[in-house]
């Protein structure tokens, strides 16, 4: 029994330790919005955060995660109207979508670090996030206009 | 006159013979019971629960998925393997029988309480220089705190003479230097208390010098860097490979939360120093460990955020119009850089490979240990996993992003044979300590 937090809540596992956490968060949580993409931590579909820090869930053991913090698509915002996500539908960002909730939660990470991130930062932290239906204009614009509105709110609060 | 020579040798040889049985034997200490046993005061049993976390009893005192403390952990020596003992108070096969006097002779001479000499895979060799009231306390605590458990020990495999215990006399004759920590008048109390921990209780060199032939320290090599379960233990010297030099600042955040700002992540045998030893220690012993290692290394006290290996280092995170050319550039940019990119400063938290101790040093192990593994479990960042490559790159992937880090990023001389050692490591190298 692996026991962890997943979007504040406290959830207990009974799966075999190595089962990658994707697996475990969609199947034994429930929780769908985080995607399966190539399973091996390269296209970042399966992005969630672990302590905070984006984590490519696909090859991350569920046995890593006992006693962290995990936050997938779901919980970044309980109303879901992160800067990130509300960036995403003022732009229409998404196409398909499939890579969406990967994306964003890459994007969000990415803000807390480098507040004010340029198109060449932008583009080398989320260069691991593939867009099948090649957004990636839109996905720079909308990680920028989120960025605006996090600082600008910082700024005046 | 020959038969005279023959003679004479022979009775040199058995005087000889006979000095070192008497040096070698060791009498037994009684043993004593569980209602013998002293009651402690709950200061000096949490004294001793934090000495012994320091100490890392418990690191190579429980077996994999084994009960704390009841021995049975291998130990690949390098001569053979040794399985660690029970440290438990049950009174069969645990230290339960031990009173505080065969405990402190144990730590301090190596000898166990039947009289037998102990291997120095228990480093004795640092604990001899501990205070009897330290001793004391480590006592305490597993006496009073540590569950008995019973358990089979399993036999070492040592080959001959190796095997042979009272051998182990020579050894501690040629190598150990046995006695308490005598103060070095020429540094502060800080200090000293930092030499007293480390050279003792922490025993940082039992990993961080190398050994001779025969497994002893070099004392001459003081922290001067070795190799352990196939990971780098860096040096501790001015030989220390770091790109940005080590201050006490950084000593002490690295101890107490597994990483730094411009040198990495304690990984492999280095986690369980961090997350289950050094940093149950009192923040003064935490200042003090700090202020040791930086005069051991030599270290500078200026802020590195502006100076040239970092901003450097930071000119490299920068996507090159041309990069994905070629395949570890591509593949870094892929799996890596959405942690591992700095913009303008750089992160705790975002380890910047450039600068970072494993792309820097001599030997690439810590890297590939790292990209195979991942950090997880008591390494780096207490609840921040970084998930390890083994199953997504094969080892021509994983030689390829290595090179492009130790050539683009940090700058340095490619490391010979990285493809042998990529491979080595996979196969060979144990995933955890």
């Amino acid at each position: 029994m692996i026991k962890f937090q997943i979007n504040g809540r406290d959830v207990s596992v009974d799966a075999d330790p190595d089962t990658p956490l994707l697996w475990a968060i969609r199947d034994e949580v429930g929780l769908t919005g985080t995607k399966f993409g190539c399973g091996i931590g390269m296209c970042g579909a399966c992005t969630v955060h672990v302590g905070g820090r984006a984590t490519r869930s696909c090859i991350t053991p569920l046995s890593d995660v006992a006693g962290t913090s995990v936050t997938t698509i779901e919980g970044l915002d309980e109303q879901s109207n992160h800067p990130v996500q509300e960036a995403w539908r003022n732009l229409r960002v998404p196409q398909c979508g499939y890579c969406q909730s990967g994306q964003i939660m890459q994007a969000a990470a990415l803000l807390q670090d480098i507040p004010d991130p340029t198109d060449d930062d932008i583009d080398a932290v989320m260069t691991g996030n593939l867009c099948r239906c090649m957004t990636y204009p839109r996905i720079r614009q909308a990680v920028r206009e989120a960025a605006t509105a996090m600082t600008g709110a910082q700024d005046n609060g | 006159m020959l038969k005279k020579i023959f003679l004479g040798a022979i009775a040199l040889g058995v005087i000889g013979a006979l000095g070192f049985g008497v040096y070698a034997y060791k009498s037994p200490i009684d043993p004593i019971t569980a209602d013998q046993r002293d009651e402690f005061d709950p200061d000096t049993v949490e004294k001793g629960r934090i000495l012994a976390a320091a100490g890392y009893c418990a690191t190579c005192h429980t077996a994999a998925d084994g009960p704390a403390y009841a021995g049975n952990y291998a130990m690949d020596t390098g001569f053979g393997i040794i399985y660690s003992t029970n440290l438990t108070p049950d009174v069969e096969t645990g230290i339960g029988s031990y009173s505080p006097a065969a405990f402190r002779r144990a730590m301090h001479e190596g000898v166990d309480r039947e009289g037998r000499h102990l291997f120095p895979a228990f480093p004795y060799d640092h604990f001899t220089k501990m205070t009897d009231e330290d001793v004391d306390a480590i006592y305490a605590y597993i006496m009073t705190e540590v569950e008995p458990v019973k358990t089979v020990q399993k036999e070492n495999k040592l080959p001959f003479p190796l095997d042979q215990r009272f051998l182990q006399a020579g050894w501690k004759l040629l190598f150990a230097d046995f006695g308490r920590y005598e103060p070095d008048t020429a540094h502060s109390d800080a200090w000293n208390r930092g030499a007293y921990l480390a050279e003792g209780l922490t025993h940082c060199g039992a990993c961080h010098t190398p050994r001779n032939l025969l497994g002893a320290e070099k004392q001459s090599q003081q922290y001067a860097g070795a190799e352990i379960d196939r990971w780098s233990a860096p040096a501790l010297t001015a030989a220390n490979a770091s790109a940005v030099p080590w201050t006490a600042a950084e000593f002490k955040t690295y101890l107490i939360e597994g990483t730094t700002t411009y040198h990495g992540v304690a990984a492999g045998p280095m986690g369980p120093v961090v997350h289950e030893g050094v940093r149950e220690l009192p923040q003064s012993d935490m200042d003090a460990l700090a202020i040791y290692l930086a005069d051991k290394v030599g270290a500078a006290d200026d802020d590195p955020a502006r100076s040239d290996v970092v901003l450097t280092s930071l000119q490299r995170n920068q996507p090159d119009p041309q990069y994905r050319r070629d395949l570890g550039e591509r593949l870094y940019a892929t799996a890596c850089a959405s942690c591992h990119y700095n913009a303008e400063q750089i992160r705790q938290g975002r380890p910047d490979l450039g600068i970072n101790s494993a792309t820097n040093m001599e030997e690439p192990n810590n890297l590939i240990h790292v990209i195979l593994d991942g950090v997880n479990g008591p390494e780096g960042i207490s609840g921040v996993v970084m998930p390890g490559f083994r199953g997504a790159l094969n080892n021509n992937e994983i030689t390829a992003i290595a090179a492009y880090l130790r050539s683009n990023r940090a700058g340095k001389p490619d490391w010979p044979n990285l493809a042998d050692t990529v491979a080595d490591i996979r196969v060979n190298g144990p995933t955890a300590h």
